[in-house]
């Protein structure tokens, strides 16, 4: 089982950086069909997949392989009464079975060849904590690392959320300006409106 | 490549294939679907790269909220692109050029899903997975980080789209003499079939938005959903039976409650003689319980920002009919 495990870890840990090209090429589609579509209600759906793109981008960052979502789970959760919840940072012992990411690094490049420092060189993540890595005991899914639960990254998922929300709102204004382009102009399509303007400065300035 | 990488490489293609199809469309109404599918895709994505949260929120909203609202600007413009799709060489080139750019810097980025990446090095990622359960006793670090530890940057975050739901309401506020429905005979079969789902729709929201301490969820999922509940009201019926339920008056006067719920909080933490959002002061006693207290008022107040301000942002271009000059 362990050895199995193993394999897999070292097979996993070079996953490379195919994430950035999909995602890179995500955002190119969404930005060529900003520049080269005239019509507007495209050009919202080009921005929307550029959007997505560059949350994906975050999110994919935040990922750590084998990890779980950043919600405590419970055998995580340090059992002690609120009264002296706060200011027991020191005690070790509560919160000792959450990982952290640095603990990871420091055993990692402690285990590896100096160098391995987390600047995500190729060269320096050949065989990361390998030996380190078990199956969770309640969910094979789960791994953990010095019998402590790998989390991803919680900062750049709160970001991307309300980036979300916020992009929506912000679509819905781009849509109301189309709607009132559309009254004006009746039409969506920008070199027609382009077209129109052009016509009513000519007559503007010849009277 | 284990099971995991392998369905994530392949959603990445299938978004890629959508993406390009989306470009190919000429029919709008086909891209707008397919932009729905492309959420949808995403969200799932979101899932396997365990950004659950983010995955919540970008099914509700990118597959939900703008699919309708933009499926409603097909309605009052027009569904069909005027002009053939031949790719055009400058924009293409540009496209490409910066998509070379941009992978030739990707060379020295982390590995995907590596824990060793800086950004899982960083005090920050560190403090808010060790500290932050004793801090404020939630299990869902999200919800302390976006309440919380970031209550300033959340409170900036409502703020705009209360300001967008204002410009929306600025540039279609003008109401029209004969107003326009958007479906003038109820279809029976769906007006029933929807009003069975509505409650249930309504009952998960409330759910989202006070378990999202302890699950994924919160303020801004919550609001969304809410939002969906009325919005399938409205689409199965008529807007003016969502408007007999939810005013737009009251829902009007939501959208800035929400916000000043949320800054009234902060001012709370300033008179019981903290920092501005410092909830620990809200019980100096038991610290957590004030965290605690502080982050439900607070994503409270975001629920009903968002809430509201989508249903009037909906309503506005429900009402908004076509009009031609």
């Amino acid at each position: 089982m362990n050895i199995l495990l193993a394999t897999s870890t070292t097979a996993m840990s070079g996953e490379g950086v195919y994430n950035y090209g999909l995602v890179i090429f995500l955002m190119m589609t969404g930005l060529y069909l900003v520049l080269a579509k005239g019509n507007m209600i495209k050009s919202v759906i080009g921005l929307n997949i550029f959007q997505v793109s560059v949350i994906m981008f975050y999110v994919s960052m935040g990922r750590v392989e084998h990890g779980t979502a950043p919600i405590l789970l419970e055998q995580d959760l340090p059992h002690h009464d609120s009264e002296h919840g706060h200011d027991n940072h020191d005690d070790s012992e509560d919160h000792g079975l959450l990982q952290t990411r640095s603990d990871v690094a420091l055993a990692s490049t402690a285990d590896d060849a100096p160098g391995a420092d987390g600047d995500g060189g190729s060269d320096g993540h050949a065989q990361p904590h390998s030996e380190d890595t078990e199956v969770n005991d309640n969910d094979p899914s789960i791994h953990t690392v010095d019998g402590r639960t790998a989390y991803s990254n919680p900062l750049p998922h709160v970001l991307m959320l309300t980036a979300i929300v916020v992009g929506v709102a912000t679509t819905a204004l781009a849509l109301a300006l189309v709607v009132r382009i559309r009254e004006y102009y009746e039409t969506i399509e920008e070199d027609i409106v382009d077209a129109i303007e052009n016509r009513l400065q000519k007559e503007e300035s010849q009277s | 490549m284990t099971f995991v990488s392998t369905i994530t490489l392949v959603f990445f293609v299938l978004l890629a294939v959508v993406a390009v199809a989306i470009g190919k469309m000429r029919s709008l109404f086909a891209a707008v679907m397919l932009s729905g599918i492309f959420s949808l895709l995403s969200a799932s994505l979101f899932v396997l790269m365990d950004a659950v949260d983010v995955a919540f929120t970008e099914a509700a909203v990118g597959a939900g909220i703008s699919t309708v609202l933009m499926l409603m600007v097909l309605h009052l413009t027009s569904d069909k692109e005027t002009h053939s799709n031949e790719v055009k060489v400058f924009p293409l080139l540009i496209a490409v050029l910066c998509g070379a750019v941009l992978l030739y810097a990707t060379q020295d980025m982390p590995h995907f899903g590596d824990p060793n990446a800086y950004i899982h090095q960083s005090a920050t990622a560190d403090h808010y997975l060790n500290q932050s359960y004793d801090d404020s006793h939630i299990p869902n670090i999200v919800t302390t980080v976006l309440a919380s530890y970031r209550g300033f940057d959340t409170l900036g975050e409502t703020t705009v789209v209360l300001t967008a739901a204002v410009a929306v309401m600025l540039l279609l506020g003008r109401p029209k003499e004969e107003e326009h429905e958007l479906s003038k005979s109820p279809d029976p079969i769906i007006e029933v079939g929807s009003k069975m789902l509505i409650p249930y729709i309504l009952l998960f929201a409330l759910y989202v938005q006070f378990h999202g301490d302890f699950g994924p969820g919160g303020g801004f999922q919550a609001g969304v959903m809410f939002a969906a509940a009325y919005i399938l009201h409205a689409l199965s019926g008529t807007v003016r039976s969502a408007q007999e339920a939810a005013s737009e008056n009251v829902v009007e006067k939501l959208i800035p409650f929400g916000v000043l719920l949320y800054a009234a909080v902060g001012v709370w933490c300033v008179l019981k003689g903290g920092n501005f959002l410092e909830y620990n002061a809200l019980d100096p006693e038991h610290p957590a319980h004030g965290q605690h207290l502080g982050i439900l008022l607070v994503e409270l107040g975001v629920g009903i920002t968002v809430f509201s301000a989508m249903l009037m942002i909906f309503y506005k271009f429900a009402l908004r009919g076509r009009e031609v000059r």
